[in-house]
């Protein structure tokens, strides 16, 4: 607010108590949130809670807030230069100097190095001028030319996926977070169909996803199916599953229609922890099968008399690297598959009609489609690729409980579809790569990886407010040579 | 036309529609042969686009019938009326605003015959040149006047042997409610489309129309030729007056 005041009144020059003032107001707000969530402590002092007080880090951090503003408002005052000197010297500074917390420290390095990095955009193209309006345009620009790129990007990615194991720096656990990135990838491009196409906001794709795995667990637990086997039953049975949750719920729209979805997600969560006898409730199903070389081997150091181990079937040496790297490309095959079967599906009747659904039901109806059978459709196939999802979920673990399909795992899902753009491919694929990638990759930080975490996405929904990656492809072109983004924009400047 | 005694192509008889527990349609019955631009005339909330909906069935006839070319579709289902051969250009036009003007035209084929969608383009492309200029953009930057063109195009496409039109005139400039009255004149002549045309503008509908009907408060008051309503005393007074 003070800002936009200051902005508009276009002082010349520096006013010095104008600015002290915004400075104090601001570090006053900070200071009656910290006061309470940092400066009182809670101690247990033997059965008995105090309280104990933390003044120090309330003044740290108000310091702090108070330096901050002062270097955002200078920034905004063409001071840019110096302010990126500074905030890169306190950045360094803080590094060194003693904070009373770890956390304290954290922020202040954070928060520094933003406003260097805003300090240094300004400095270089006076961008903090530029409206909202025109930023957006800029990035809406920059991602259609990013979409357009897709091109080569898509097969660049896909080449780099597939050599990535064989990469000298690829480690088990660089393998194991890109597996579980594939995940995620994979689950975002099954819930796109939903959310990003048909436009259903579903709170609940966890379910499926849950369902999948115990499909997988159990088969294999009562009845010896191999993964093989299992892997389409669990497709069929999440979309079941979808198509049993639908049938009630899909006449419901919007919030109505969350919610249900919602409670779906819980009722399948709970169902599981509670059933003790056949799902082994809280203590989950261990010991669940891994899946063969496409049942021909194993991937065992000794197989069992008469079978050949994978190892034994090239003649190369035992490695336990083999399992890893074979269900890393068994994820990436699966991702694979929705995502063609997803860009396919667009070109058809049923997914353009998916699109149609999304922007206006009522002249859907009015254009004789069935709105039920195709949102039917819509939920029984991303279903299915949950499942197909949850069962290499169980088959990578070893071992599922319900505790692994709680609630955050369809928020962590959502918002890898919202923050890469609805009814975006490659989108899902960028926000993966930051919501899954970015905490992995920060996992030193411990506890504070999930400040990080948080900060990217409010500082993703402060530039993107409608995803990194929102442009909308045509699925029909009259004249394929030229991009349909080129034939767009051209028609759309003639206006 | 209305001397013959064939059966007309839509029946409407006795029909009593209800929002909750408000009656909207109160008895209605009205008739539209092959061929014929029926119109249908009142003021707002009178009932004329609860009419047209209720042909859809949404909302449905609480009772009454409506027959399509002899079959009672009272109790179709939405979709399947749509099938049968009846298109909507709803009110509001209700475009797909993100998807490409030629997205939203295969929208409307998708319960054509298949194959049938090039030739149907070609003559929606005919009718209204102004949508192939502008086939690549998106519906949501196009003008009022084009996006109506573009759901009555986008009706069309789906082949369909009656045209209902709620109020394709809302909101647009005169000239263009001009042309866009014009290609429905055309489409009728040229292609034999029988359209039953739900209107406000008062004028301009009876003029272009063959018969009319005169709703008033969920009733149909009056009904003649268009030539008729529009010398028609009462009609004058209560929608005419003041101008076109």
């Amino acid at each position: 607010m003070t800002a936009l005041a200051s902005q508009q009144s276009g002082r010349p020059g520096l006013d010095l108590p104008a600015m002290l003032k915004e400075a104090g107001v601001t570090a006053l707000i900070a200071l009656a949130l910290t006061f309470p969530l940092v400066g009182l402590r809670t101690v247990d002092v033997g059965s008995r809670l105090t309280v104990s007080p933390r003044f120090t880090e309330v003044a740290i951090a108000v310091a702090l807030v108070f330096i901050g503003r002062i270097g955002l408002i200078l920034t905004r005052e063409k001071q840019a230069l110096p302010v990126l000197v500074v905030s890169l010297g306190v950045a360094a500074a803080a590094w060194f100097l003693p904070f009373p917390s770890a956390a304290l420290k954290v922020i202040a390095i954070a928060g520094a190095l933003i406003i260097a990095i805003r300090a240094a955009i300004t400095a270089r193209s006076d961008r903090s001028t530029l409206s909202q309006q025109e930023r957006d345009r800029a990035m809406d620009r920059l991602g259609a030319r990013v979409q357009d790129a897709a091109v080569w990007i898509g097969p660049i990615a896909i080449l780099f996926a597939i050599v990535l194991p064989f990469m000298p720096f690829a480690n088990r656990s660089v393998v194991d977070i890109g597996i579980l990135i594939l995940t995620y990838i994979m689950l975002g491009w099954g819930l796109n169909i939903v959310v990003g196409l048909a436009g259903l906001l579903d709170l609940g794709y966890v379910a499926f996803y849950a369902v999948g795995a115990y499909s997988y667990a159990l088969l294999a637990h009562y009845f010896d199916f191999s993964f093989w086997l299992c892997l389409p039953l669990a497709g069929l049975l999440a979309a079941t599953s979808g198509v049993i949750l639908g049938f009630p719920v899909l006449r419901l729209r919007g919030d109505y229609f969350a919610i249900v979805t919602l409670g779906f997600g819980e009722i399948i969560r709970i169902v599981l922890l509670n059933w003790g006898v056949f799902t082994g409730g809280p203590n989950g199903i261990s010991g669940i099968p891994r899946p063969s070389f496409f049942g021909i081997a194993d991937f065992e150091r000794r197989p069992p008399e008469g079978e050949i181990a994978f190892h034994q079937l090239f003649g190369i040496a035992f490695d336990p690297m083999h399992r890893i790297i074979f269900l890393y490309y068994l994820i990436l095959a699966l991702a694979l598959c929705v995502n063609l079967f997803t860009m396919r599906i667009r070109k058809l009747p049923v997914g353009r009609a998916w699109e149609a659904l999304r922007e206006d039901d009522i002249a859907c109806t009015s254009l004789g489609i069935n709105r039920t059978n195709i949102k039917l459709a819509a939920f029984a196939i991303a279903a299915m690729f949950g499942g197909f999802a949850g069962s290499f979920f169980a088959t990578r673990q070893g071992f599922i409980s319900p505790e692994s399909f709680t609630f955050i795992e369809s928020a962590i899902i959502l918002a890898i579809v919202v923050l890469g753009g609805m009814g975006s491919q490659i989108g899902v694929v960028v926000a993966a790569l930051i919501i899954i990638g970015l905490p992995e990759a920060f996992r030193e930080l411990a506890e504070y990886r999930m400040l990080a975490f948080g900060m990217g996405m409010v500082l993703i929904m402060v530039w993107r407010p409608r995803g990194l990656l929102a442009h909308r492809d045509p699925t029909i072109l009259l004249h394929p040579k030229r991009s349909a983004r080129q034939q767009q924009a051209d028609s759309e400047a003639g206006e | 036309m209305s001397g013959q005694m064939r059966e007309p192509m839509l029946k409407i008889s006795g029909v009593h529609t209800f929002y909750g527990s408000i009656e909207a349609l109160k008895g209605v019955d009205m008739e539209v042969s092959a061929g014929e631009i029926v119109t249908l005339i009142g003021a707002n909330g009178a009932g004329k686009s609860t009419l047209l909906m209720t042909i859809c069935g949404n909302p449905r006839a609480k009772s009454g019938s409506v027959h399509f070319e002899g079959e009672d579709i009272t109790r179709v289902p939405t979709f399947e009326i749509v099938r049968r051969g009846i298109a909507q250009s709803p009110e509001g036009r209700r475009i797909f605003g993100r998807m490409t003007v030629l997205e939203n035209l295969q929208m409307g084929s998708i319960t054509a015959q298949p194959g049938s969608f090039s030739r149907e383009l070609e003559r929606v492309y005919t009718l209204f040149p102004r949508l192939k200029e502008r086939q690549a953009q998106r519906g949501g930057t196009l003008s009022g006047g084009e996006q109506q063109m573009l759901a009555i195009g986008r009706a069309l496409m789906s082949q369909p042997r009656l045209l209902l039109l709620d109020e394709p005139s809302l909101g647009l400039a005169p000239l263009i409610v001009k042309q866009i009255f014009k290609v429905i004149e055309d489409i009728n002549r040229e292609q034999k489309m029988t359209v039953f045309l739900v209107e406000q503008n008062a004028f301009h509908a009876l003029k272009l129309a063959h018969r009319g009907y005169v709703m008033v408060n969920g009733n149909i008051t009056l009904q003649g030729t268009g030539r008729e309503l529009l010398a028609n005393e009462e009609v004058r007074t209560a929608y005419l007056e003041g101008g076109h």
